[in-house]
């Protein structure tokens, strides 16, 4: 055998080696979705999918297996952190791409790292102790601070890495010629951010809250701690609508997580099922932030 | 031929932390008129040219001293909005914003507080033809100014420049990422230009200066790497009989 034979020998072994770790992954991915889905399938069958989707009832001692409240839940509190949590990323990624001078920035880039690495059963205990006390301060009949409110607090706390970190990134990758071009015009430095670059910045920014709506959707024990878990389709507890955010409420993650250890039977199967919705829900919030991104770079 | 004085450097130097890259340029930029700065690359050029609409206030660490006036007044006393309104500016490379044609022409203008979308199209038109550009892209101003080519790009650079009506245009390079054609329009579109615009230029193509320019600067750094205006005079004679000897070996292409 020529060396050159052998070159092409390796070659080729890496390649499968590379091939195969790619495909791992995927495999891992599907294994993990059939498995789910083969648990799921007794709950799907005997109940049926769309009665699971659209009940409020999730009462597993009367074989009622309603998911919507849960659905609502989790839709709400993401929602509510997208509102919290976005402006808050967002600032702070202008903040540090546009404003702070190099050594703000050195201190702040990691302790925001730093957030992303906290554990969530910590954010969890941070919730109780500091943020459910101060919603509970909301004069409203029946507030007990647990709820909506608090949990999308915790929520946005946590996805802020995220979206601070691609929105920065983001921003920053918009070319200096824009900038140059703006402020040649007579621009101030605002005018500049807010009419050229966020605009140019935006499919970044898009796809950095996406990224984030996955992430919070897929959050479990700190939600768990702070959300009251009471299955009901979250309402406004007074007049006004927005207090449906400090109604309690529980999310598709808290649901499996809390009556898995105990559920057999069909019960056990419509936990499953749960699962599957949420895996299926947060495959549609992650493709769409692909499909943003890509379209951004074109 | 003497011409009223646009803008005036006394005596200015500019330092980069440390580095001295201008050392004590003086010099008239007239009225209507084209001004060229000429010299090897890193000599100061663009530098310099950046000193009159003070983009190199947005590098931190560089100071001055020295002057740079227009109409007789401090640049570094007026108000910079105010000043990039009057002294606009054309890059090496076209830098139109990801936005249509119509709005990156109505850009200046909107920041200066046209609102009224009538009174926008007028300007935009006026200077999209002042541009040499309207021809071209007037059935489609909704289009992206992206996705133009390269020379039309500078055009619209050039019109977006025009369209808050400063008295300078600035031009850094304007035409070295463009092909011989599109560089062709250029230079005559700057000749039109000067009819009503004072033009600086900085170009490294001394066939270029020589073409388009009234008047010339040659810059050249010294033992310090500091740029030094060498020569500044009416074009023809900085070609023809220069009074410095490396202003000649420079446009007879011995070095550079
Ligand atoms: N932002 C900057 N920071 C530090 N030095 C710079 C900067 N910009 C330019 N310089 C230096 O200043 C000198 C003049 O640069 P420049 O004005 O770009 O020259 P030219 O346009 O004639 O090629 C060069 O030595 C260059 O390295
Ligand atoms: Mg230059």
């Amino acid at each position: 055998m020529t060396s050159g034979m052998r070159r092409t020998g390796t070659e080729k072994t890496m390649k499968a080696v590379l091939l195969i770790s790619a495909l791992a992954s995927l495999m891992i991915v599907l294994l993990i979705f059939l498995f789910t889905m083969k648990e799921a399938m007794p709950a799907f069958r005997e109940i049926g999918i769309l009665k699971m989707l659209t009940d409020t009832t999730w009462r597993p001692g009367n074989d009622q297996f309603g998911i919507l409240a849960m659905i609502a839940g989790s839709g709400l509190v993401t929602l509510g952190a997208v509102l919290l949590g976005v402006p808050l990323a967002l600032g702070t990624a202008i903040f540090l791409s546009e404003v702070a001078p190099n050594w703000i920035v050195k201190i702040v880039r990691p302790s925001i790292e730093l957030l992303a690495g906290i554990p969530s059963v910590v954010y969890g205990l941070f919730g109780m102790v500091v943020l459910v006390p101060l919603v509970r301060m909301i004069p409203a009949p029946g507030n007990a601070g647990f709820g909506l409110l608090a949990a999308s607090a915790v929520l946005a706390v946590m996805v802020l890495p995220t979206i601070a970190n691609i929105s920065e990134f983001a921003v920053r990758s918009v070319p200096k010629g824009y900038r140059e071009g703006s402020l040649a015009l007579g621009a101030t430095k605002w005018e500049t951010i807010s009419r050229v670059i966020l605009p140019a910045a935006k499919p970044g920014i898009i796809s950095s809250v996406v990224l984030g709506l996955g992430r919070a959707l897929g959050e479990t024990i700190a939600m768990i701690m702070v959300i009251g878990n009471s299955v009901i389709l979250p309402a406004p507890i007074t007049s006004n609508p927005l207090s449906i955010f400090l109604s309690r409420a529980r999310t598709l993650t808290g649901n499996v997580a809390v009556e898995i250890s105990y559920a057999t039977g069909i019960h056990e199967s419509a936990l499953f099922a749960t699962g599957v919705v949420l895996f299926i829900l947060i495959i549609l919030v992650n493709s769409s932030a692909r499909f943003l991104m890509r379209r951004g770079v074109n | 031929m003497t011409a009223e004085i646009r803008m005036r450097a006394v005596d200015y130097s500019l330092f980069y932390g440390d580095f001295k890259a201008l050392n004590s340029i003086s010099l008239d930029i007239p009225t209507y008129r084209i001004s060229a700065f000429i010299g090897p690359s890193g000599c100061g050029k663009s530098t310099f040219l950046r000193s009159f609409n003070r983009m190199n206030d947005l590098i931190p660490g560089v100071t001055t001293s020295g002057k740079v006036l227009l109409d007789g007044n401090d640049v570094s006393k007026e108000d910079v909005v105010n000043l990039r309104r009057k002294v606009g500016m054309v890059f090496q490379r076209p830098n139109p914003f990801p936005k249509s044609i119509f709005d990156n022409v109505a850009y200046g203008p909107r920041l200066h507080g046209t609102k009224n979308r009538s009174d926008l199209a007028v300007i935009v038109e006026r200077s999209l033809k002042g541009a040499a550009l309207w021809d071209e892209v007037k059935d489609d101003l909704g289009k992206s100014g992206m996705s133009l080519s390269g020379g039309q790009q500078q055009r619209l650079c050039i019109a977006r420049a025009i369209a808050v009506e400063p008295e300078v245009i600035l031009m850094d390079e304007p035409a070295s990422a463009l092909d011989p054609v599109a560089t062709l329009k250029i230079e005559e579109l700057m000749n039109v230009l000067k009819k009503n615009y004072t033009i600086a230029i900085v170009t490294h193509n001394m066939q270029q200066a020589a073409r388009v320019s009234d008047y010339t600067a040659f810059l050249l750094t010294d033992e310090n790497r500091a740029g030094n205006l060498i020569e500044f005079g009416p074009t023809k004679q900085i070609f023809t009989t220069p009074s410095d000897s490396r202003t000649e070996d420079y446009i007879s292409g011995r070095f550079g």
